[in-house]
């Protein structure tokens, strides 16, 4: 009796660490899981913010002498983002290459794809959420909104025109005219900005369109375009 | 888990909790600071260019 009393005491203990052990298990994943969001959503902000501020000021360092635009190497910063309808929206230093290492510093442009102002689409990619999340409200912007990108010796203002979600290999969006053949003429001078969709997943990007409606060299001028200062 | 490192650490109730939060938050910044960067590159919820590979 007192035997058979013990035997089944001890087999409760053993269910009850097993169950203690899955629960504590489970605890800890969710700790981790939740630790994890909190990683991606604010502490990359944190990192990638203080990347973007040094890259700022090392591309305003290097333009104080003038210069003319020189196509950047692979990682290499060589021009700002700027997007005047975003309140307080800090203009983001862009890098040559799409790979992670450039996205983690900020936004990168298509390598191979057209440079600014210039005929063909020049394409940028950045991160929605986390990572200094530059195109968090891509899906934001409407038609007719300026766009500037701002290089080592002029402005150029582009004005959206499409604003859309599509598949992650729809490459025709990069093409020299969004929607066109890749190997096709540009027919005009386009910038198209991707970034994933929805937010916090991979499954689809949003593709943002616009065309050059004006470029001004720095040297007429310094203060630049007034599309820079719309509301 | 919990209980055994509960066990093991030294001091009375105070100390014990106190050394516990120490604990948690080395743990934290290790997976924030070094074990999250490290693997995010290879998760893939975070990719934002189009391609067709």
């Amino acid at each position: 009796m007192a035997r058979h009393a013990a035997r089944s005491t001890t087999r409760k203990l053993t269910l009850g660490r097993i169950v203690s052990g899955i629960s504590q298990t489970i605890f800890t994943l969710c700790v981790v899981a939740l630790l994890f969001v909190v990683y991606e959503v604010w502490v990359t902000d944190l990192f990638a913010d203080q990347v973007q501020e040094d890259l700022s000021d090392d591309l305003r360092d290097d333009w104080s002498q003038p210069a003319q635009f020189a196509e950047p190497a692979l990682g290499e910063s060589f021009g700002f983002l700027h997007i005047p309808s975003f309140e307080d929206y800090e203009p983001r230093v862009v890098l040559e290459g799409t790979e992670p290492e450039e996205l983690s510093d900020g936004p990168g442009h298509y390598v191979g794809s057209a440079w600014p102002g210039q005929p063909g689409n020049f394409a940028l990619a950045g991160h929605r959420v986390g990572l200094g999340s530059p195109f968090q409200d891509l899906d934001l912007l409407e038609d007719g909104d300026a766009v500037v990108v701002e290089t080592v010796d002029a402005w150029y203002v582009y004005r959206v025109t499409d604003n859309y979600v599509t598949t992650p290999a729809d490459v025709r969006v990069v093409a020299p005219t969004p929607g066109g053949p890749l190997d096709g003429a540009p027919s005009g001078s386009f910038l198209t900005l991707t970034t994933c969709h929805p937010e916090y997943t991979a499954r689809e990007r949003l593709i943002v369109h616009a065309t050059l409606e004006s470029s001004v060299v720095k040297l007429d001028d310094p203060d630049g375009p007034d599309a820079l200062r719309e509301a | 888990m919990y209980v055994w490192i509960w066990r093991h650490l030294p001091g009375n109730t105070a100390v014990r909790a106190t050394l516990s939060l120490v604990l948690f938050a080395a743990v934290a910044a290790l997976l924030l600071f070094v074990v999250f960067p490290a693997v995010e590159p290879h998760l893939p919820f975070n990719r934002v260019t189009i391609s067709s590979g």
